[in-house]
């Protein structure tokens, strides 16, 4: 199998960095090859790193409430720059203060991601969400 | 005594430098026109003969040479995306010396291959992708550049795993050379492989190519593209050698009449707190190349970049007549200042080209507010902590105003986000020794050292005018941490 390429990084003017540091080790373990950008990531940052890694996968992390105002258009962008069908996930605390997980996602879902993640998930259930819309192992 | 040449064939003139490397001293310089399209050793021959009329005859052990001559190193470069691998091999290509007349991101157009075919490289260098990562791109471009009939070298410097198939479409067409990745993995810089590349292919086609083979046998050593010998100079004097210490991180500017050339020997990185670095790492030697900032060929760059009214402002001559003079010089190019007022145009002028060119080069920080409180994202080098300047150029040595010039390369509030020194003492090169010493170097780096500590003139400490209030106000100065530290 080859080695399935992810960017992460906390988008945004976001610094909380542990969580990022927690997904980077999660991730690496179990046998993605993880381009790391750290805190305060802006779109163009994600999608730059994509395009030169062949990346299949971009996750966003926010953990500040601005999520929504920050991964606005990163789809539309991602189409601009040639990587159209990327698979974008997101997750953390995305929204201000505590909605109907439900409509949060629908509403990222709208914005053309192809998951969204309520605050606490395991870096487990994402690295089986990865697997299977990558189809790995099959 | 024993003493050694050093040649340096320029565009226009051939400049000879003598040294006592026994003694640890310049014995003496000299110029005279280059002689490119005739003989080279004609000019160089006459160079000589002018030194040796000052410094008597001279029984040269060694000779070394240097050459921007017949347009320099011209390069053409190809990347992926423009911050990431399209910037990597600039800085490769300029790092190397090489005049680096395009940069081209993403997928070549027919377009580009037409405006490739008519700039006529010396060395394409063809990169994009990291390793594993795109490769589409890169074969792309190595299938337009095979349509091209003209024969120049390509340097394949990009993902590794198209290396081959690159060699293979370029090969009919192309002697390709393949090197390690300039960017491996993302945000990794891997830049010296290429540009001991271009430096061999400099040596064993260029030279050639560019009539320099007929003094290659008066000359020991190998043949440096000028800027690279600069740069050696500066770096041995920031590092020192083993045993005799440099002078520490430096600044080096050289304005000349068509280009401004800005040099940093320092690592760059982040020095206060709260500063999460971006983007691509920073070459700790780094060469960057102002094209449309110089005081004759040039000269309406630099109105462009600064506006008439600062020229104005700081040659106290009306803007209206500043652009008179502007425009007669534009197409006098090879006149020098006569009088107190052209003196002040050229002062003006000298002062907007370092500014410019040095806000360039220099990294810039934004402002972040963050829930932490405010923090800076930096972007390239951080130059606040460099102490020294060095200074050439026609316009910088021909002045009693040096440092009065050169003080513009500091912090200016005009451009508050940008990282320039703050406080240096400025350094002036008035004999063009630095490329002489940077070829001494590679034989005799004890003795290059010496003399450039002996020869380079020291004019005393410059503080930024602006320094003081708007840094400490926007919270750049304080000691607020440990920097790039972010545990929460």
């Amino acid at each position: 199998m080859d080695m399935k390429t992810i960017i992460i990084g906390v988008i945004g003017n976001d610094v909380h960095a542990v969580g990022n540091k927690i997904m980077y080790r999660a991730f690496t373990d179990a046998g993605f090859n993880v381009i790391n950008l750290g805190v305060t990531v802006s779109q163009e940052e994600f999608i730059n790193a994509a395009i030169e890694s062949n990346a299949d996968a971009i996750l966003v992390s926010s953990l500040y409430g601005q999520g929504e105002l920050d991964c606005r258009g990163m789809r539309e962008k991602c189409e601009e720059a040639g990587i159209p069908d990327i698979l974008l996930y997101v997750g953390g605390n995305i929204v201000i203060g505590k909605q109907d997980f439900d409509k949060v996602e629908k509403r990222y879902k709208a914005m053309g991601f192809d998951r969204a993640f309520p605050p606490g998930t395991d870096p487990e259930v994402d690295i089986e969400c990865l697997k299977e819309d990558l189809k790995i192992g099959e | 005594m024993k003493p050694v040449l050093l040649i340096d064939f320029g565009s226009t003139y051939t400049k000879v430098t003598a040294v006592d490397v026994e003694e640890e001293k310049l014995l003496g310089t000299a110029a005279s026109f280059t002689t490119i399209f005739t003989d080279i050793n004609e000019g160089l021959n006459d160079a000589v003969r002018k030194l040796e009329e000052k410094t008597g005859k001279l029984d040269f052990s060694e000779r070394y040479a240097c050459s921007s001559a017949a347009g320099g190193l011209k390069m053409i470069s190809s990347g992926l995306v423009p911050e990431l691998t399209a910037e990597a091999a600039k800085m490769a290509s300029l790092g190397a010396g090489a005049k680096v007349i395009k940069v081209y991101s993403f997928k070549l157009t027919e377009d580009d291959a037409d405006e490739i075919r008519a700039a006529k490289p010396d060395i394409m260098l063809l990169v994009g992708g990291t390793d594993g990562g795109n490769s589409d791109c890169i074969l792309h471009n190595a299938g337009v550049i095979a349509g091209i009939e003209d024969p120049f070298p390509v340097i394949i410097a990009g993902n590794r795993s198209a290396a081959r198939e690159c060699e293979r479409i370029l090969s009919p067409t192309h002697k390709a050379y393949i090197c390690e990745n300039v960017m491996p993995k993302f945000d990794q810089l891997n830049i010296l492989p290429t540009q001991k590349q271009i430096r061999d292919i400099f040596l064993e086609r260029i030279i050639t190519a560019k009539g320099l083979s007929k003094a290659s046998d008066l000359i020991s050593g190998i043949v440096n593209p000028t800027p690279a010998a600069v740069m050696r100079g500066i770096k041995l004097l920031a590092e020192g050698t083993g045993d005799e210490p440099g002078i520490g991180e430096l600044l080096a500017v050289d304005v000349g009449g068509a280009t401004t050339d800005v040099y940093t020997v320092c690592d760059g990185r982040p020095t206060k707190g709260n500063t999460v670095f971006k983007g691509l790492p920073e070459p700790y030697e780094k060469r960057t190349v102002e094209g449309d900032i110089g005081m004759r060929y040039s000269i309406k760059g630099i109105v462009l970049a600064s506006g008439i009214e600062k020229i104005s402002e700081l040659s106290g001559i009306p803007a209206d007549r500043c652009e008179e003079m502007i425009e007669h010089l534009a197409g006098h190019t090879d006149e020098v200042p006569t009088s107190d007022e052209w003196e002040r145009l050229d002062y003006a002028l000298a002062s907007m080209a370092i500014d410019t060119a040095v806000d360039r080069h220099a990294g810039h920080i934004t402002e972040a507010y963050t829930l932490m409180g405010l923090s800076f994202i930096q972007h390239g080098k951080d130059l606040s902590n460099i102490h020294r300047i060095i200074v050439t150029g026609g316009s910088l040595i021909h002045t009693r105003r040096t440092d009065e010039i050169a003080a513009h390369a500091l912090y200016c509030a005009r451009s508050p986000y940008s990282l320039r020194p703050v406080r240096a003492d400025i350094l002036v090169d008035r004999s063009y020794i630095i490329a002489a010493m940077g070829l001494l170097s590679e034989h005799y780096p004890k003795a290059a050292l010496r003399i450039m500590k002996k020869e380079l003139e020291h004019l005393g400490t410059v503080i930024s005018p602006d320094l003081g209030s708007q840094r400490e106000d926007k919270g750049f100065i304080p000691d607020a941490g440990p920097g790039q530290c972010h545990g929460f």
